[in-house]
């Protein structure tokens, strides 16, 4: 499974609570909606901003994941926007549903939330998720499940602020 | 890993205090509820309060408030004040000291610190809080 860790380490964790699949109210009002391709050069903008790596291609393969032709979309790909302004992306999230790998029943996997700088501290993160989380129960999952950098405390302390806890696996690894 | 008493106390004080942001809670309130000597929680608070994470308010109605942030402070923050030598988990010590085998069981060791580590410090005050209330713990504490 391919984990986008880098994400992980740099956001900053969201503090108030919204709602995932409505607008919320007020001037920062904000709206969660399906990622679609011109959004692509945004996210790709947005994680290059935080993580100092410009990797295009990758965005759009994740992209064309989510919109995999001939069956039921390989990934979920979300945007955070002002609900004002559609077009303009906050941050995302981007996760799949991955069955019986590590002898694993079928679960939700998160594997890149990033939120802009600026709009960090307003909840967006924290919409992402919740509205990730709301797919994958739809599809009929009851588990989420995501990866983060051992030393990559603002975003473990997102996650666990979230409800997330350690779960039964351990990441075990070898230099080659 | 086992945390020492004063450590169990801090972090039981804190929440008590976040629970109740408008209220000054005195030692003996917390005293009675975790059945612990108003002396050794008035030691804990000490601490605690120099290291700027409560204030104390004298007076008739006095007592502590919480003045960190609850989004902020971990576990790890509060029991660092109270572990003298750091939170560390067990140490191979001087046995077998420069050989190759102490070296592989010190990897294995660290391998485990940094999990606590990690764990402590990513659990916030407000995130605990959270766990309190949620369902599992409630049930385990029902049954």
């Amino acid at each position: 499974m391919k984990h986008v860790t880098t994400d992980h380490r740099k956001k900053r964790p969201g503090r108030a609570p919204a709602p995932a699949d409505a607008p919320t109210g007020g001037e920062s009002a904000i709206a969660i909606r399906a990622a679609e391709r011109r959004d692509v050069a945004e996210v790709s903008a947005l994680d290059a901003q935080v993580t100092g790596l410009p990797k295009p291609e990758h965005w759009m393969e994740l992209y064309r994941r989510q919109r995999s032709v001939g069956g039921a979309p390989a990934g979920i790909f979300l945007v955070a926007c002002p609900a004002a302004e559609p077009e303009r992306v906050l941050g995302f999230i981007i996760g799949e549903i991955r069955a019986w790998e590590f002898g694993s029943d079928p679960c939700g996997w998160v594997y890149a939330l990033s939120v802009r700088p600026e709009a960090r501290e307003r909840g967006v993160g924290e919409a992402l998720l919740q509205a990730i989380a709301e797919a994958f129960r739809k599809a009929g999952m009851d588990k989420m499940r995501t990866m983060v950098a051992r030393d990559a405390i603002l975003p473990m302390q997102f996650f666990r602020g979230e409800g997330l806890m350690a779960g039964p696996y351990i990441q075990l690894e070898k230099d080659l | 890993m086992k945390l020492q008493v004063a450590s169990q106390l801090a972090i039981f004080s804190i929440l008590e205090l976040v629970a109740e942001p408008n209220r000054q809670i005195t030692v003996a309130d917390i005293g009675a509820k975790y059945g612990i000597s108003t002396n050794h929680l008035a030691k804990v608070m000490n601490v605690l309060g120099r290291a700027g994470l409560v204030r104390s308010v004298r007076g008739a109605g006095g007592g502590f408030q919480f003045s960190g942030n609850a989004r902020r402070t971990t576990l790890l923050d509060i029991i660092e004040l109270f572990e003298p030598r750091g939170l560390r988990g067990p140490e191979t010590g001087e046995l077998g000291r420069h050989t190759a085998e102490a070296a592989a069981l010190g990897v294995v060791l660290r391998e485990i610190d940094d999990t606590v580590r990690a764990t402590l410090g990513s659990i916030t005050i407000a995130t605990l809080r959270d766990l309190a209330t949620r369902q599992p713990v409630q049930a385990a504490l029902a049954s």
